[in-house]
């Protein structure tokens, strides 16, 4: 059996849900965090797989910009999440209701 | 010689804005300040007139004020033998009634803004006297109104006088309303505002207003109607008597009330016959209806109100009569006579501490002697006794109803005369005459000199103002080229033109005279009420023309002003608060969805972007 587009295609959507499903249903913020990385490498993997099959190279040079602006944003976020942790000594999304009116 | 009349004109307002700014605690000041802008006032028109004469080179000084496209409006001042004479009266008497306030109104906390209210009348009605266009009159027309209602409620803290000075100022505004319109008339019509121009286009085309030409009449009398108060708007200046006595001097008898007749001089070129039938006819009427009221009066400056009242409507019957110097005559001579008597009660009612009441009062003659003697020679002056001015200006307007074979007004005039001989006796009689009534005038004493030489000066003007004669000075103005004539012929003038008017008048006089000696002379009270019954009571009230403006105009308005109110509150106002209610509801039912939770913002995303994906993807 040959591996072809669709089965990639397949595994990265398979991975975006799960990102997605993390982000929507897991109440612990550096989980989410994590899911949020899990739907932006199901990106990557598609971009990739697209670059691979069509012999175009523009797909990966994207990957390697998406990953360092992730590891750029991650810090970032880090810091924004052990800030609030310590101003509310919580770290789950009902806790952070503070949008509402 | 140009910037004179200027000066003129911006002193007193100059004294007024100074009066406000600088000196509101220096009573002295401020009353010297108001009199001495006054006193030159006066003192300059003496010399201008001495210089230039009563018929100025310069006719007319304007310069350029607004401008919009064809549109000219000048600020202009109209020189003529009319607005000098006017002038001079004006800052003449306004001068003596400043110096009459001063002693007047001398305890009194306010007097800075007395003296600042004052100084900002005379110049507003030196503004009406010259004014060079319609515009220009009617600002300042407004102006005076101002002036009269700040002064009216004067002392504001009295309800009476508050709602006296309201009254006046909203009478005023409906008499204006149609003076408005009637200047909108002749501009739309002859594109012009400026009097000469318009009195040159009226002469070379009288039919130049066409169809209009007694509508823009009318509604021009209008303003005339409001401001000097005639029938059917008379009723606001009685009441204006609330003011001090000094402003009902100057305001209300000599000046403001008699700027009516002077506009409608000003502009009777723009009054045809049928206009001028319309107007002898309200004056006539206004002139008896109010000679029969001042009858039954019982408060001294409302008999003189009432009075004043009678007197305009024959200045504005003799406009109607087509007999304009005539008019002009009778107002300087009611000015002097008429302010004259004003003060003489102001000095009255300060000597019996305030006290109006005629049949409270009674043998002031010893006690005032100063008061009493010019108070007569006004009252001789009114009633028109020969050689006192009054006879001349009023015979003068007698002759013209006869000259015209109007003799349905010769006959009210002839009426009108016996009246106020008649009442203006009863006054002297009940208040200076007979014996003391109660304490009060018991201890009357005369009033101090600052208040007695305007007096003395005023009954001086009011016994020869009559000398100077009709034609020598007015008839100049109207009618150029006509002979002048010596004292003595003008003073035998009326016997020798016209004896049948005169005749009449001094009959009327005569049984005014006796009328009033009969019924007056002893009594203690007044004896017509029980011989007129209802009558009287409706003399009283002034024939009820305030309860049945208070039951139809007022009632209606109020009916008016609460359906507008109505209007306002559920029908617009209702709109607004749907509006309102609305958009808070759909606010608080939209609130619920924010949640403040973050994966309920993450869901709604997700399924958002799914949706558009399948819009975006379902070809």
């Amino acid at each position: 059996m040959s591996v072809g587009l669709e089965h990639y295609l397949v595994v990265s959507t398979l991975l975006f849900a799960l990102g997605l499903l993390g982000v929507i249903l897991r109440r612990n913020l550096l989980v989410i965090y994590m899911s949020l990385e899990l739907m932006l490498n199901a990106g990557n993997l598609a971009l990739v797989a697209f670059s691979r099959f069509t012999g175009n190279l523009d797909g990966q040079v994207l990957v390697f910009f998406v990953i360092t602006v992730a590891a750029a944003e991650v810090s970032v976020g880090l810091a924004i999440i052990v800030a609030l942790y310590r101003k509310r000594q919580t770290a789950h999304v009902e806790d952070l209701t503070l949008m509402k009116l | 010689m140009n910037a004179l009349p200027w000066l003129i004109l911006f002193l007193p307002l100059l004294a007024a804005a100074a009066i406000t700014l600088f000196t509101g605690r220096g009573r002295a000041l401020s009353a010297g300040l108001s009199i001495g802008a006054v006193a030159a006032g006066f003192v300059l028109s003496l010399i201008f007139i001495g210089c230039e004469g009563w018929r100025p080179a310069t006719g007319e000084s304007a310069v350029s004020w607004l401008a919009v496209g064809s549109f000219q409006v000048d600020f202009g001042l109209h020189l003529d033998g009319l607005s000098l004479l006017m002038m001079l009266m004006v800052t003449g008497v306004a001068g003596v009634i400043h110096v009459y306030s001063w002693g007047y109104m001398r305890d009194d906390p306010g007097i800075s803004r007395f003296f600042a209210c004052l100084s900002l009348f005379t110049f507003s009605m030196l503004g009406v006297v010259l004014a060079g266009n319609f515009i220009e009159l009617f600002i300042f027309w407004e102006l005076v109104g101002v002036c009269s209602y700040l002064l009216i409620g004067y002392w504001y803290e009295r309800p009476a006088a508050a709602e006296a000075g309201k009254k006046a100022f909203l009478t005023n505004r409906l008499g204006d309303f149609g003076f408005l319109l009637g200047i909108l008339t002749v501009w739309v019509t002859l594109h012009s505002l400026n009097f000469h121009d318009l009195e040159h286009q009226l002469q070379a085309n009288g039919q130049a207003l066409g169809a209009l030409t007694t509508l823009a009449g009318l509604l021009i009398f209008c303003g005339a109607v409001g401001k000097s108060a005639q029938f059917p708007l008379h009723v606001w200046l009685p009441d204006a008597m609330e003011g001090p006595t000094p402003v009902s001097a100057l305001i209300h008898a000599a000046t403001m009330v008699a700027a009516g007749v002077y506009m409608l001089c000003r502009v009777y070129f723009l009054l045809d016959e049928p206009a001028r039938q319309v107007i002898g006819w309200i004056g006539g009427v206004t002139s008896i209806l109010s000679a029969v009221i001042a009858v039954q009066q019982n408060d001294i400056k409302r008999i003189l109100a009432y009075s004043t009242l009678s007197q305009l409507g024959m200045m504005v019957m003799g406009i109607g009569l087509q007999a304009q110097k005539e008019a002009m005559f009778h107002l300087t001579t009611h000015a002097f006579f008429k302010a004259v008597l004003f003060l003489g009660a102001g000095s009255v009612i300060v000597a019996l501490h305030h006290e109006q009441d005629i049949w409270k009062m009674g043998g002031l003659r010893k006690k005032m002697p100063v008061t009493f003697w010019t108070f007569l020679a006004g009252t001789l002056a009114l009633a028109g006794v020969p050689p006192f001015s009054g006879f001349y200006s009023k015979d003068s307007i007698l002759a013209v109803a006869i000259a015209r074979q109007n003799y349905a007004l010769f006959a009210l005039g002839a009426a009108v005369a016996a009246l106020t001989t008649f009442y203006m006796f009863r006054l002297v009689y009940v208040v200076f005459l007979g014996k003391e009534r109660g304490e009060v005038p018991g201890q009357a004493h005369e009033s101090p000199s600052v208040m007695l030489w305007p007096l003395r000066l005023l009954a001086v003007f009011s016994i020869i103002g009559g000398f100077i004669g009709v034609e020598n000075v007015y008839g100049r103005f109207f009618s150029p080229g006509m002979g002048e004539e010596g004292t003595l012929e003008q003073l035998l003038a009326p016997f020798r033109e016209a004896p049948a008017a005169a005749s009449f008048g001094l009959l009327a006089v005569a049984l005014g005279y006796l009328g009033a000696r009969a019924l007056y002379a002893k009594s203690a009270k007044d004896p017509l009420p029980e011989k007129l019954g209802a009558l009287s009571r409706a003399m009283q009230n002034g024939f009820y023309f305030d309860r049945f403006y208070q039951t139809t105009v007022i009632r209606f308005h109020d009916f008016l002003a609460a359906l507008a109110a109505w209007i306002d509150r559920w029908i617009i106002g209702g709109g607004v608060r749907f509006t309102h209610g609305f958009t808070e509801l759909s606010g608080r039912a939209l609130r619920l969805v924010q949640t403040g939770n973050l994966q309920t913002y993450a869901f709604l995303f997700a399924l958002g972007v799914a949706l558009v994906l399948f819009l975006a993807l379902r070809q």
